[in-house]
C-alpha cells in the first residue's frame, strides 16, 4: 500500500471555491428575501409577477451563463447550478423562467447567425428580451421529431404555420425558439412575439409549476426574416434545440436538487417541533429513516450535478451524457423527497398552510420536462457516460 | 490514417460499437449518431482540435465521414492560422 506524504496533493477534491461559496450565499439571501416567502401566493395566483422578473434581471440572473463579453453574467457552470438550486429551493416556477430563458439564450448565442446575434444577442443576454422554447405541440411531446409546425421559404424569410402547446413563460416571452419542419427537415427559428401572424393564449388548469405563465401559441402564416433561422435547415433538433435541451436538463437537475433540499428543510423543521406519542416526530425511527433517505438522496443528486457541472465547465464531450444521469437521478430524488415530505407532514402536508404539497406537484414536473424519466432511461442506456 | 482521423475514430468508437469505421463511411447513414451524439461530436472536435464550429459549418457533409471531418478541420485550422 502506498503511503501519502503529509502535504502531498490529495487528488480528487469536491469542494466549492471561495467565490462560489460567496455566490451561493448571495443567491440564497436573494431567494430567502424575494422568492420563498411569496412562492405559495404566486402558485395560487398562477403567475410570477413582473416585479420579480425585473429583480432577476437587475441582479443579472437572466442570461447568467452567457459570457460577459456578450452581455451575460459569465457564471461558470457550477455557480450557475448553485443559482438554479437556490431559486428552486424557493420557487420552482421562478427556476423554470431561468431554465427556458437561458436554454434559448445559449442556443441563439451558440448557433445564431451574426445578424441575429447583433440584433437580439445583448438584449437576450441581459434578460431585457425574455425567451421561451416553443417545442411541444398538441401531438408532439416526447417525440420532438414529430413536430408538425411547418416553415416554408418566402421572399426575404420564412413563413410559419402551426401550433405549440405547454410553452413555459409563453404568456410573457418576447422571443420564441420554435422547432419546425422546413423542406421536410427539422429547423429552428427565433420568432418575435410581435411578428405578424403570431398569437398566444394563456394555458390554465396546470397542477405543477403553476406560476410559470404557460401558453399555447399559434403561428398563422407568421413571417420571420431569413436572419431568424437559427443554425441551418435540418439542424434544428440535433444541434440547436439539442443544445437548448442539454442546458435545460442541467438546469432542471439543479432545480430538482433545490426542491429536494426544500423538502428536507421543511421536514427537519416540522419533525423537530411537532410531537406525537409524547416526543418529537424526529425521535421516531421510521421518521428518521425517511429523513436519512432524503438527506442521502439530496446529497447524491447534488454530487451528480457537481460532476456534470465540472464536465460542462471544462468542455468535456461527455458532459451531455453526464447531465442526463444527473437530471434522471435528481428529478426522481426530488419526487421521492417530496412524497416523503407530504407523508411526514400528515394531513398538514395536504394543505396550503405548508409548502410540501407544492413541492410534490413541482417535483413531478421535473420528471416530465426536458425529457421524461422514461426518455432519460432510453437515452442514458444509448449514450452511457464514460469512466468515472 | 492521419492523427486527426485516428483521434476522431477513437472518439466515435464509443458510439459506433463493434464496427471498424472506414474513412469514407457515412456515420449518419449507419444510424449510430443520435442528436445527443451529434452534440457531443461537435464538443469533441472543438475541444480536441481547438476550433470553433459555427452555424456556417452546419452541413451534414462536414460531419458524415472521417474524411469530411478531417477536411473541415483542415479548413478551420488553416483559417485560424491565418488570423
Amino acid at each position: 500500500m502506498s503511503q501519502q506524504a503529509p502535504n502531498s496533493d490529495p487528488g480528487m477534491r469536491v469542494e466549492l471555491s471561495g467565490a462560489q461559496r460567496e455566490a451561493r450565499l448571495r443567491f440564497r439571501r436573494f431567494a430567502q428575501e424575494h422568492v420563498a416567502p411569496h412562492a405559495g401566493g404566486w402558485d395560487r395566483e398562477g403567475r410570477v409577477p413582473p416585479e420579480l422578473i425585473g429583480r432577476l434581471r437587475e441582479n443579472g440572473y437572466l442570461g447568467a451563463p452567457l459570457p460577459v463579453e456578450v452581455g451575460g453574467g459569465g457564471l461558470d457552470a457550477i455557480t450557475y447550478g448553485l443559482l438554479t438550486e437556490e431559486l428552486a429551493r424557493g420557487c420552482s416556477s421562478v427556476r423554470s423562467l431561468l431554465t427556458v430563458h437561458d436554454m434559448v439564450a445559449l442556443a441563439v448565442w451558440r448557433w445564431g447567425g451574426r445578424e441575429l446575434k447583433a440584433q437580439v444577442g445583448p438584449h437576450v443576454a441581459r434578460g431585457e428580451l425574455l425567451c421561451a422554447l416553443a417545442l411541444s405541440e398538441p401531438e408532439a411531446g416526447s417525440d420532438a421529431a414529430g413536430v408538425q409546425t411547418e416553415a416554408r421559404a418566402a421572399e426575404g424569410g420564412y413563413v410559419l404555420r402551426g401550433r405549440k402547446k405547454w410553452i413555459t413563460y409563453g404568456q410573457v416571452a418576447d422571443l420564441f425558439l420554435a422547432l419546425t419542419r422546413c423542406e421536410g427537415k427539422l429547423t429552428a427559428f427565433l420568432v418575435p412575439a410581435d411578428a405578424e401572424g403570431f398569437s398566444r393564449r394563456p394555458l390554465g388548469g396546470i397542477v405543477g409549476t403553476r406560476a410559470s405563465l404557460l401558453a399555447e401559441l399559434e403561428f398563422d402564416e407568421c413571417f420571420v426574416p431569413a436572419s431568424h433561422l437559427v443554425g441551418r435547415v435540418g439542424f434544428g433538433l440535433s444541434h440547436v434545440v439539442g443544445a437548448a435541451l442539454d442546458h435545460g436538463r442541467y438546469s432542471v437537475a439543479w432545480g430538482a436538487v433545490g426542491i429536494a433540499q426544500a423538502c428536507l428543510d421543511a421536514c427537519l423543521e416540522y419533525t423537530s417541533t411537532r410531537k406525537q406519542f409524547g416526543v418529537e416526530l424526529a425521535q421516531h425511527q421510521l421518521v428518521q429513516r425517511k429523513l436519512t433517505n432524503m438527506i442521502t438522496d439530496t446529497r447524491a443528486a447534488r454530487l451528480l450535478c457537481y460532476r456534470a457541472g465540472y464536465m460542462r465547465q471544462v468542455g468535456d464531450p461527455g458532459a451531455a451524457s453526464e447531465t442526463l444521469v444527473a437530471k434522471y437521478f435528481a428529478s426522481k430524488a426530488a419526487v421521492r423527497a417530496a412524497n416523503d415530505a407530504v407523508q411526514l407532514h400528515g394531513a398538514n402536508g395536504l394543505t396550503e398552510d405548508y409548502p410540501v404539497a407544492r413541492y410534490l406537484r413541482d417535483a413531478r414536473v421535473t420528471e416530465i420536462i426536458e425529457g421524461s424519466t422514461q426518455i432519460q432511461q432510453v437515452s442514458i442506456a444509448r449514450n452511457p457516460p464514460g469512466e468515472l | 490514417m492521419n492523427d486527426r482521423k485516428e483521434k476522431i475514430k477513437q472518439f466515435l468508437s464509443k458510439l459506433v460499437r463493434n464496427h471498424d469505421l472506414k474513412d469514407d463511411e457515412d456515420i449518419f447513414a449507419l444510424g449510430f449518431i443520435n442528436s445527443l451524439a451529434a452534440l457531443q461530436l461537435v464538443s469533441f472536435l472543438e475541444k480536441e482540435f481547438g476550433i470553433a464550429i459555427e452555424d456556417d459549418d452546419l452541413d451534414f457533409s462536414n460531419f458524415n465521414t472521417l474524411n469530411n471531418m478531417d477536411a473541415l478541420l483542415e479548413r478551420k485550422l488553416a483559417t485560424s492560422a491565418e488570423v
